[in-house]
């Protein structure tokens, strides 16, 4: 029975160290150590051996920064409802893909086969991004009252058993409507071609792409800071009893901070159609699962965390491969940019749960 | 019913919208118009029919419910309401059809919806009869819900068994044509449905059977608990006989095709059996389960495969302890890192380590091992005293083995030390720990030994498809595993099997569903949670526990307490 007689549990840092018999955590760094020197090795092939000019080392950051905007917009969904509920939204990918499904079926494709689209881009897009946000929060009023909203008090893997029913639900429910063909996003004229920066050219979608996920981080934290309203989710993640105490309706400011996740997805669902030019039912699957690494990475809870993450996350995805697997000799390193996200995930979790900006949650039991 | 103000019909009117909600998703996602090929009763009734009238039929009950005092015309009048407002939004969806061009958004709002809905009768009359249709279905719900239960329940279990019949047409009378000719088989069935003379007599003879079992069910019940207990065993043992051989004559019966259905039931059983110990037993919610099956089933393969990938010329049934024991070291290898986290956190790391396992038998980096995308091919199949077990029928014994001795270490280990620490572990594991449990090992051989399960069914999976690919092991194996033992109720031995035949059994019978698989596993597991936290056949622990601790469960509980009334 017993194999390593040790507890592991270990409620203080120092309490653990002074245990040298502690087993686990010589495994977890031996762990650490394998992979910190594969990437240093990696990295330092890779530089010796440089295969790629300055100027593709700046495209990878470039599309690193644009992806990693994406994920931070979906990171703020995973981080708003995690502060307040303490509870990963599963389906916030859902919310994320219904939006933008639904805005391209319905809106993206008559307007451009009328031509409308390319003669007001400015407005299309507009009205294009209101629709997928208004989307993407229904989804997610919906899915708040239905499958979480009365399972508050049950014991904490009830509600993600129905988060991760809720993702497969919408997924499969959208695949129904819409059909499960990849669906173009058509190509806006005002967006092709190139912007020259720093010696390089950026593509105009990412540019755009970077901008308006500047301005709705901006946004956002004006909502949360200044506004009543914000300050009620603040309240609510701090002490839900006492803010119902001061007056706040909790269940009401619960279903406020899912739409506003949600309308941050809504967001990054058109910027992701920008950028890749097609929707598909599966598409928040993977990104809702780099978007909450990303809001890990940052501390999960924290607003500018899941922002920070999300930068971090798709940078390192898109020169990652180049950089250090590429050097280990692997061959078609890209094939491998989502073993990257996942290692990262994994690796936060075991070594850093409270992210880089952010508290230690992952022990709690909130 | 003097003073009904247009307060009082809210309810009504609420929950008609909801059906009427839930009848135009499923008309819209293409539910309706599909089932709507599948006839139950030749020319009276499809499943398509069944799916449309069902939510209208449970919200006209639950509104019914709800009617203002205890007399039956309110009822009925709410139940009236209830069906009528369930309508519109199809007769919106009518109208809009056939004003605009809806399908080049919708693509499944197709002319056969249509004509389904309409009763192929055009726009305006398809539309009265739909909505008369609709209050009809609600009237008959509220005047079930004032029926004496005595008259009630066997109506709904006659109703629901020839439905079920009606149902599995094709196969049922597939299998009575081996059996018996076809002489039963016409006078029952024509085509692929029931015929509708014979329909109303197997609903007539059920609901018979049905009242006359609930009358008698107790005096049965009491007359066998007052027999002397040694031919109370003996009963208990004739019984347990009985089932064993059926167990081993099932093949005989089925048949091959529903030997293949039940086989797939079996992987995943045996699958399930293995999840069972993880998140049953020890609360740990793994999502990455998959990793375990297809690295049994690549072991499986590369020790085996007669290609150019085969390393060596073991038999399946050499191989099979070398497969097992490397899932059993993976799930150690994979248990270690994530030993200090908890719940939802472990859900996601878990998750991560099964896509990194399937991107990575997808990469070029492990091509020359494992075959990237194309996979392996060329496994032999068991071997058997010279034979090979070819035939669904005989891979049917070896799965079988598998479930059964998975099913006894499960069952012996649930009683056991080990079992009884894992249970206080899934309870709390700070308490668990102060109890004296060793946390590291006890999760690590949870870990180990639900791998080990996978493992074994992962290399069965592999002998029997004689290739693999990648692209089996996706996230939905975990899922489906996870939607089997939730479904059968954590914990529970007999539930993983339950579990399999509602999750694996139908959808395999039921070709049209598989479509539609994972939108129904989605809900399925919300409404589970929802209603049925415990599952369809609880552990009696886990069925304590979540009856016990009702307050803190409070609407869960609620929910299950009425819908268990």
């Amino acid at each position: 029975m017993e194999l390593i007689p040790t507890p592991l549990n270990a409620e203080s840092e120092m309490r653990a160290k002074l245990q040298d018999t502690d087993i686990i955590g010589i495994i977890l760094w031996i762990f650490r150590a394998v992979i910190l020197v594969l990437v240093v090795w990696g990295t330092i092939a890779a530089l010796l051996d440089n295969p790629y000019s300055t100027r593709q080392w700046l495209d990878f950051i470039v599309f690193g920064i644009a992806q990693g905007s994406m994920y931070a917009l979906i990171a703020i969904g995973y981080t708003l409802v995690y502060g307040v509920l303490f509870m990963i939204n599963f389906a916030h990918g859902e919310f994320f893909m219904s939006g933008v499904m639904t805005a391209t079926v319905f809106l993206a494709g008559p307007m451009a086969a009328s031509g409308f689209l390319n003669r007001n881009p400015i407005l299309s897009l507009l009205i294009i991004t209101l629709v997928s946000m208004a989307v993407s929060v229904l989804v997610a009023v919906v899915t708040e009252r239905i499958a979480y909203k009365p399972l508050r008090k049950a014991p904490r893997l009830v509600p993600l058993i129905t988060a991760i029913g809720a993702s497969f639900f919408w997924q499969y429910f959208f695949r129904g409507l819409f059909g499960s063909e990849v669906k173009p996003f058509p190509q806006l004229e005002i967006l092709t071609g190139t912007i020259p920066f720093l010696g390089t050219d950026i593509l105009k979608t990412h540019v755009v792409v970077i901008i308006v996920t500047i301005i709705m981080l901006v946004g956002l934290n004006f909502f949360i800071m200044r506004t009543k309203i914000g300050k009620a989710i603040r309240a609510v993640a701090e002490d839900k009893d006492v803010a119902a105490l001061m007056g706040i309706d909790v269940d009401r400011t619960v279903t406020i901070t899912f739409a506003t996740g949600a309308a941050m997805a809504g967001v990054a669902g058109v910027l992701f159609a920008l950028v890749f030019r097609q929707v598909h039912f599966f598409m928040g699957f993977i990104p809702g699962i780099k978007a909450f690494t990303a809001a890990v990475l940052g501390g999960i809870g924290s607003v500018p965390g899941a922002a920070i993450g999300g930068f971090f996350l798709g940078m390192f995805e898109s020169v990652g491969p180049a950089l250090f697997l590429e050097g280990l000799g692997i061959p078609a390193p890209h094939q491998l940019k989502d073993v990257i996200a996942f290692t990262m995930l994994v690796f936060v979790l075991i070594f850093r749960p409270q992210g880089i900006l952010g508290e230690r949650l992952s022990e709690e039991k909130a | 019913m003097a003073k009904t103000s247009m307060n009082d019909l809210r309810i009504p009117l609420r929950l008609g919208l909801i059906a009427g909600g839930i009848s135009l998703g499923l008309s819209a996602i293409g539910m309706v118009a599909l089932f709507g090929q599948r006839e139950l009763v030749t020319n009276v009734l499809t499943l398509g029919e069944v799916i449309l009238l069902a939510a209208p039929l449970l919200l006209a009950y639950m509104s019914a419910r709800q009617a203002p005092e205890a007399k039956a015309i309110s009822a009925i009048l709410y139940g009236l309401i209830t069906g009528i407002v369930a309508a519109l939004p199809l007769v919106a969806l009518i109208v809009a059809a056939s004003t605009l061009d809806l399908r080049q958004f919708l693509p499944n709002v197709s002319p056969a919806l249509i004509e389904l809905l309409t009763f192929n009768q055009g726009v305006i009359a398809g539309s009265l009869i739909l909505t008369g249709v609709f209050a009809a279905t609600g009237v008959l719900a509220a005047i079930a819900y004032n029926l004496p239960d005595q008259i009630r329940s066997p109506l709904s279990s006659g109703l629901l068994w020839t439905l079920t019949i009606g149902l599995f047409s094709e196969i049922l009378s597939n299998r009575l044509r081996a059996f018996f000719g076809s002489g039963i088989n016409q006078i029952l069935f024509d085509g692929k449905a029931l015929n509708p003379f014979a329909a109303l007599a197997l609903f007539i003879v059920i609901t018979v059977i049905a009242a006359f079992w609930g009358r008698r069910k107790e005096t049965v019940q009491e007359q066998i608990s007052s027999l002397p207990p040694a031919r109370q065993r003996n009963l208990r043992l004739a019984s347990i006989a009985a089932g064993v051989v059926l167990l081993l004559i099932l093949p005989l019966i089925l048949g091959t095709y529903l030997s293949e259905v039940i086989n797939n039931v079996g992987i995943f059983a045996l699958m399930g059996l293995g999840l069972n110990i993880v998140v049953g037993f020890a609360g740990l919610l793994d999502l990455g389960y998959v990793a375990f099956f297809a690295i049994g089933a690549y072991s499986m393969a590369v020790f085996t495969s007669n290609g150019s990938l085969g390393i060596s010329d073991l038999t399946f049934w050499s191989a099979l302890p070398f497969c097992v024991a490397i899932s059993a070291f993976f799930g150690l290898m994979l248990g270690l890192p994530v030993l200090r986290m908890r719940g939802d956190y472990l859900a996601i790391v878990t998750l991560g380590f099964g896509e990194i396992i399937r991107i990575l038998a997808l990469s070029d980096m492990l091509k020359p091992v494992i075959g990237g995308a194309q996979g392996i091919l060329q496994i032999p199949k068991p071997p058997f005293f010279g034979t090979s077990l070819v035939q669904p029928e005989q891979l049917y014994y070896v799965i079988l083995a598998g479930c059964l001795l998975a099913a006894f270490v499960s069952w012996r280990l649930s009683e056991s030390r080990l079992g009884r620490q894992w249970m206080a572990m899934r309870e709390d594991e700070d308490v668990a720990e102060a109890m004296g449990i060793t946390l590291v090992s006890t999760k690590l051989l949870a870990f180990s030994i639900g791998a080990a399960f996978s493992g074994l069914s992962g290399a069965i999976f592999a002998s029997k498809l004689t290739s693999i690919f990648p692209h089996s092991f996706n996230l939905l194996i975990s899922i489906n595993v996870l939607s089997l033992i939730i479904v059968g109720g954590m914990g529970s031995l007999p539930g993983v099997v339950v579990g399999a035949l509602i999750l694996v059994g139908l959808p395999e019978l039921l070709r049209e569903f598989a479509e539609y698989r994972l939108l129904m596993y989605g809900a399925l597991l919300i409404v589970m949670m929802l209603m049925k936290p415990e599952g369809f056949w609880p552990s009696a622990v886990r069925r304590r526990e979540l009856r016990s601790d009702e307050d803190d469960f409070t609407e869960a509980g609620a929910l299950a307490n009425e819908a268990g009334d």
